[in-house]
C-alpha cells in the first residue's frame, strides 16, 4: 500500500497517539460530570481545572481567564458578538480585516445586519495590516478590533504587539483568532496587549470540537449559549472533559521549540524547491513572519483544484483557494485581498505541514509536483486564449 | 467531495487532450474569473465529426467533462452533435457535486461553437 502524504494540516491534524491515550480514561473511568458533587464529579472537575491551568500557562494568562468552547468557530462568535453586545453603551463600531477566517467574517456580517457598523481593513501584498490604518479607522464608537494572528491561507503572522498598542492607546478591546498560530509562534496575552484570544485543539494534534477563549479579567462579554451556569455563566453546557483533557495535553506537547524548528526547515525546503518550477509565485511573506507550517503558491495557467486532484491521485493531500473548489464559485477573498487576480487565485495551492511531516514526504512532493503542473499546462489552452480572456477581465 | 470513479479516470487520464494543428474549426468557451476555459478542436468528414480534441484550463470536473464531450461527439453527424446537451455529458460522467454542473456545461458549448464556426466557413 502506498502511504498517503498529508499536507493539509491547516485544515486539521492527526491526533497525537499520546493525546488519544490521555483522553481514553475520560471515556471509560473518569466520565463524571464536572458539576456533580460526588467523587466522579470531583474527578472530572479536577481534570477540567488542571487542563484550564495548562492552557492558561501557554499564553501567560490566569486559569480564571480561560473558558472552554466547542472550537475556534464558537470562540470567535462568542468573542465578537459577546463583546459587541456587552459594550453597546460605549458604541456599535467594530474593526476587523479582509483576511479573516469565514467564521469571523460571518459573525461581523451578522452584526451588521443587527445594526452594528464594521470596518474591514485592507492588507498589503503579503497580508499584513498596518497599525496606522487601524489607528485611522478607530472612532469614539469603536469597541473591538479583531484580527487573525496566523493566516490560515497564506501564513502571514500579524504583529500583535504593535496592533495591541494602538488598541490600548485608544481603549479599544483587542481580539485575535490564534487557531493557526497557537504553539507555532509566540503568543503572550500580556506582551501583546490582548483582551481576547481564540484557540482550538484540532490544528495541533488535539481533538476536533474543542477550543478555548481567553477573556482578560474585567472584560465584559455577553454569553451566547445560555445554560446551567457552566464556565462562570459565559457558556452553558456540560464540559467536554475528554476533549478538554486532549486539548491541554496536545497544547503542552506542541509547545516544544524543536517542532517549530523542524517545520520551518521543511517548509523552506518545500518553498525553495517549488519556486524552481517556472511560472510559480509564493503567496504570503517569507521567513519569521510566516507560519512555520504554511506554504501557498500560485501556478500560472493551471487551476488549483486540478493540481490538487492529480496530487491526490499520487497520494498527496493539499488544498486550494480556487473558485472551483469553493461552494460559492468565487476564489478565496484572502487571495484577492492581497491583490491577486482571479486567475492567480484560481491557480493557488496550499501545502501545510505538521511536526509529523518528514523530509522524505517533502522530497516526494517536490518530485511529483513539476510533472503534474507540466501535464496540466500541456492540456491547457494557455497562450493565445488565456491572453485573450485576460484582456477581457 | 463526491466525484465518480469514471470522472476521476477521465480527469487523470484524458483520452482526447491536446491541440489539433490541422483542425477544421475551433470553439472556445468560459472565462478565467470562474476558473474554467475550454477550447474544442474538430475535424469533419462527410458531415460527421471524425476527430474531436480539447484543451482546458480548469478544475477536475471541467477537464473530465471536456474529455467526455470529445468521446461522445466523435462519429456523430453535425446535426446530432448540435443537439447534444450538458445533461448527456453529466449522465455519462456520473456523480459530481451539483455546484460542479456549471463547470461541465462549457465543453458542450465549446463543441457547438466549433461546429458553428465550421459551418460559417463552408
Ligand atoms: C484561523 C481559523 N479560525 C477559526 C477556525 C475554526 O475553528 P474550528 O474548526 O475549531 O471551529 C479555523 C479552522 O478551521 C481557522 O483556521
Ligand atoms: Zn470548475
Amino acid at each position: 500500500m502506498r502511504k498517503t502524504i498529508y499536507l493539509d494540516n491547516g485544515a486539521t491534524t492527526m491526533l497525537d497517539p499520546k493525546v488519544v491515550e490521555a483522553m481514553r480514561p475520560c471515556f471509560t473511568e473518569q466520565y463524571g460530570n464536572a458539576s456533580s458533587t460526588h467523587e466522579y464529579g470531583r474527578d472530572a472537575k479536577d481534570l477540567l481545572e488542571r487542563s484550564r491551568g495548562t492552557i492558561a500557562k501557554t499564553i501567560n494568562a490566569s486559569p480564571d481567564e480561560i473558558l472552554f468552547t466547542s472550537g475556534g468557530t464558537e470562540s470567535n462568535n462568542l468573542a465578537i458578538k459577546g463583546v459587541a453586545y456587552a459594550n453597546q453603551k460605549k458604541g456599535k463600531h467594530l474593526i476587523t480585516t479582509k483576511v479573516e477566517h469565514k467564521c469571523v467574517m460571518e459573525s461581523c456580517r451578522w452584526l451588521e445586519s443587527q445594526g452594528f457598523k464594521v470596518t474591514y481593513l485592507d492588507v498589503d501584498s503579503e497580508g499584513f495590516v498596518s497599525p496606522e490604518a487601524l489607528e485611522r479607522a478607530i472612532t469614539k464608537e469603536t469597541v473591538l478590533f479583531s484580527v487573525i494572528h496566523g493566516n490560515n491561507e497564506i501564513g502571514t503572522i500579524q504583529d500583535l504587539a504593535a496592533l495591541g498598542m494602538v488598541c490600548k492607546k485608544h481603549n479599544v478591546l483587542f481580539h485575535t483568532d490564534a487557531c493557526q498560530s497557537y504553539t507555532k509562534t509566540a503568543l503572550d496575552v500580556k506582551k501583546q496587549h490582548l483582551d481576547l484570544v481564540t484557540l482550538n485543539a484540532h490544528k495541533l494534534h488535539g481533538p476536533k470540537g474543542v477550543g478555548a477563549l481567553y477573556v482578560r479579567r474585567g472584560v465584559a462579554i455577553s454569553p451566547w449559549q445560555h445554560g446551567g451556569g457552566h464556565e462562570k455563566g459565559n457558556r452553558g453546557g456540560t464540559e467536554n472533559i475528554p476533549g478538554i483533557v486532549g486539548f491541554a495535553v496536545a497544547a503542552k506537547l506542541a509547545m516544544d521549540e524543536k517542532h517549530r524548528k523542524q517545520m520551518t526547515k521543511l517548509r523552506d525546503k518545500l518553498i525553495d524547491n517549488v519556486l524552481k518550477i517556472p511560472g510559480v509565485t509564493l503567496n504570503g511573506p517569507r521567513g519569521e513572519r510566516r507560519l512555520c507550517n504554511n506554504a501557498n503558491f500560485s501556478f500560472a495557467g493551471v487551476e488549483g483544484e486540478a493540481i490538487g486532484g492529480l496530487l491526490d491521485a499520487k497520494g498527496v493531500c493539499s488544498s486550494t483557494g480556487s473558485a472551483c473548489s469553493a461552494h460559492s464559485l468565487e476564489p478565496s477573498y484572502v487571495l484577492l485581498a492581497i491583490g491577486l487576480t482571479h486567475e492567480q487565485a484560481n491557480g493557488s495551492l496550499r501545502l501545510t505541514l505538521s511536526r509529523f511531516t518528514t523530509e522524505e514526504e517533502i522530497d516526494s512532493t517536490v518530485k511529483v509536483l513539476p510533472e503534474i503542473v507540466e501535464k496540466l499546462r500541456r492540456i491547457s489552452p494557455f497562450g493565445k486564449l488565456i491572453d485573450k480572456v485576460l484582456s477581457k477581465v | 467531495m463526491a466525484y465518480s470513479q469514471k470522472l476521476m479516470d477521465h480527469f487523470t487520464n484524458p483520452r482526447n487532450a491536446g491541440e489539433m494543428p490541422d483542425a477544421h474549426a475551433v470553439g472556445e468557451e468560459g472565462n478565467l474569473k470562474c476558473g474554467d476555459v475550454m477550447r474544442v478542436f474538430i475535424k469533419v468528414e462527410d458531415d460527421r465529426l471524425s476527430d474531436v480534441t480539447f484543451q482546458t484550463y480548469g478544475c477536475m470536473a471541467a477537464i473530465a467533462a471536456s474529455d467526455m464531450v470529445c468521446e461522445i461527439a466523435k462519429g456523430k453527424t453535425l446535426d446530432e452533435a448540435m443537439r447534444m446537451t450538458p445533461k448527456d455529458v453529466i449522465n455519462e460522467l456520473g456523480e459530481m457535486p451539483p455546484i460542479k454542473f456549471h463547470c461541465s456545461i462549457l465543453g458542450t458549448q465549446a463543441l457547438q461553437a466549433a461546429i458553428k464556426e465550421y459551418r460559417k466557413k463552408q
